[in-house]
């Protein structure tokens, strides 16, 4: 037998979530590799629809822990759009401020994780010192660390004000001044080129057909980016550079990331020096106008898309959610495995799976049941599973 | 090796770290505006149940007491989003900056 195949997950030496990925290997060479998504589910879509719109806003907070404030902006835009009103031009700055403090949270987070998974414990620590910083910044503005709930349909809720202003300030100054330094040491540190450059070839051709977004689609030199295509909040007024490697490996991913950290402290200190005074909310009604809407915005993972349907009352009939790691995941599959003159190793498999900084959590929003044995497929309705449910318990009151 | 500056700038540095929980408590940096447990006056409330309608993890339940209705906190199901001290129109309910709310019985993380 020349190649063999070992399963890997869903409990994941790499990844701390669960998703199950099966590796064809042939000796040391990763020949083919399949991966099965669908554990995570946790059925927030569903939960959606039984609770209003106010009450939503944290649970959509909750379905990406790191890029919250992306998915808490995108479902708020669209509540907005429902409604068709366009809320103060304070709070669009506000809700860039954050949203880009997240950005800059996310990458150096990344950034840290990246240099973990290649055995480079000491830039991921450095740079977790540092991430401090930002996380201390959206504590003051925001009242958390992480879970920002800053965002609230027709607005935002806290202001920025004098001091917290000027701490602001402070703090992205340090931050450009690290961030920079990280980007020169990586970018000639020669055990961190050993590990990534070359490693995780997608080229820009299949990164067009397999529609991969965000810094993945970017390292590969396609220039994608909701906030320059699309601008939402105050992203027209805001300048900034989609920032484009043609490396196509993990080395690009890197340096894109390390860059558009320096990009999001730029637009954070434009934007204070840019914010129209003026209130920051204006008060919607708690029912929305039948009709639907989508809502794009650019997650620090790529591009978050978000779908609702109001049927009239206080409570949404449908609420859709696109997150970026699902679009990245097609991508992530083909990096894996060998294809012409690329070759990949076994070695390389966690950093190249963490390359696309997935979250799997986000991404999963259905599942499907799968007996392998018999080679079965199907989907059970609500009803179904409740049925189903009722009979284990029956039977296992049986057994007791 | 380029990190090599950086690491000897770093042997005449303090630690990063504080001796939490049992030594340099007051080296805790709580900030303004935290978002922390939830704090409840009775005196203010008027029974309106706006907090009881915003709330997404049914943290309250409205029930009735000698004064008329009044909300009851469940607060190991808080998740400290703000949203019931914001709506308040008499300031009855509003997060303080505790935030050490671990315990061991869920029956006295309950305002009632």
């Amino acid at each position: 037998m020349s190649s063999f195949k070992i399963p890997i997950g869903p409990q994941h030496p790499a990844l701390k979530e669960a998703e199950n990925f099966t590796f064809t290997l042939d000796g040391e060479l990763v020949v083919g590799a399949e991966a099965r998504i669908g554990y995570m589910h946790r059925g927030i879509e569903k939960l959606m629809e039984t609770k209003n719109y106010i009450q939503n806003i944290p649970l959509v907070e909750r379905i990406c822990g790191i890029c919250n404030v992306a998915h808490t902006l995108c479902y708020c835009q669209n509540v907005e759009y429902l409604y068709g009103k366009e809320i103060p031009r304070r709070a669009e700055y506000i809700r860039v401020i954050i949203e880009e403090l997240n950005r800059i949270h996310s990458h150096l987070l990344w950034m840290g994780i990246a240099a973990h998974e290649i055995g480079f414990d000491t830039l991921f620590m450095y740079i977790w010192r540092d991430r401090e910083v930002v996380m201390d910044l959206i504590e003051l503005l925001t009242g958390n660390r992480v879970s920002t709930a800053s965002n609230t349909i027709g607005g935002v809720r806290r202001d920025i004000d004098g001091e917290k202003e000027s701490r602001l300030r402070k703090g992205m100054g340090l931050l450009k001044k690290r961030t920079k330094y990280y980007k020169e040491v990586s970018a000639k540190e020669p055990s961190l080129l050993a590990r990534l450059e070359g490693v995780g070839i997608l080229t820009p051709k299949e990164c067009v057909e397999l529609c991969a977004v965000g810094p993945t689609a970017r390292a590969s030199g396609v220039k994608v980016d909701v906030r320059a295509d699309d601008p939402y909040a105050a992203h027209d007024e805001v300048p900034f550079n989609v920032i484009t490697y043609d490396t196509c490996d993990l080395l690009g991913r890197f340096l894109v990331r390390a860059d558009e950290t320096v990009e999001s402290i730029n637009m954070v200190e434009y934007c204070l020096d840019h914010m129209p005074k003026g209130p920051i909310r204006i008060r919607l009604p708690n029912t929305p106008p039948i009709g639907e809407s989508v809502s794009r915005v650019e997650a620090p993972r790529g591009e978050d898309i978000h779908y609702v349907k109001s049927n009239g009352t206080d409570k949404p009939e449908r609420y859709k959610v696109r997150a970026p790691t699902l679009g990245n995941l097609a991508a992530l599959v083909t990096m894996l495995a060998t294809r012409g003159s690329y070759e990949v190793y076994v070695a390389d498999l966690p950093i190249i799976l963490a390359g696309i900084d997935p979250c799997m959590c986000c991404m999963d929003r259905s599942a499907k049941f799968i007996e392998l044995r018999k080679g079965r497929e199907w989907v059970w309705t609500w009803n179904q599973l409740k049925q189903y449910a009722k009979k284990q318990v029956e039977i296992q009151g049986r057994r007791s | 090796m380029s990190l090599t500056p950086e690491l000897f700038k770093n042997f005449v540095k303090k630690r990063a770290t504080i001796l939490y929980p049992f030594k340099e408590r007051e080296l805790v940096h709580v900030p303004e505006g935290l978002r922390g447990e939830v704090a409840f006056h009775r005196d203010r409330c008027i029974g309106c149940g706006l907090c009881f309608r915003v709330c997404p993890s049914e943290t309250i339940e409205m029930i009735e007491d000698e004064r008329g209705k009044r909300p009851k906190f469940y607060l190991d199901r808080c998740t400290h989003c703000q949203q019931c001290e914001e709506v308040c129109p008499t300031k009855a309910v509003e997060l303080t900056k505790n935030f050490e709310t671990v315990g061991f019985d869920r029956r006295e993380a309950i305002i009632e």
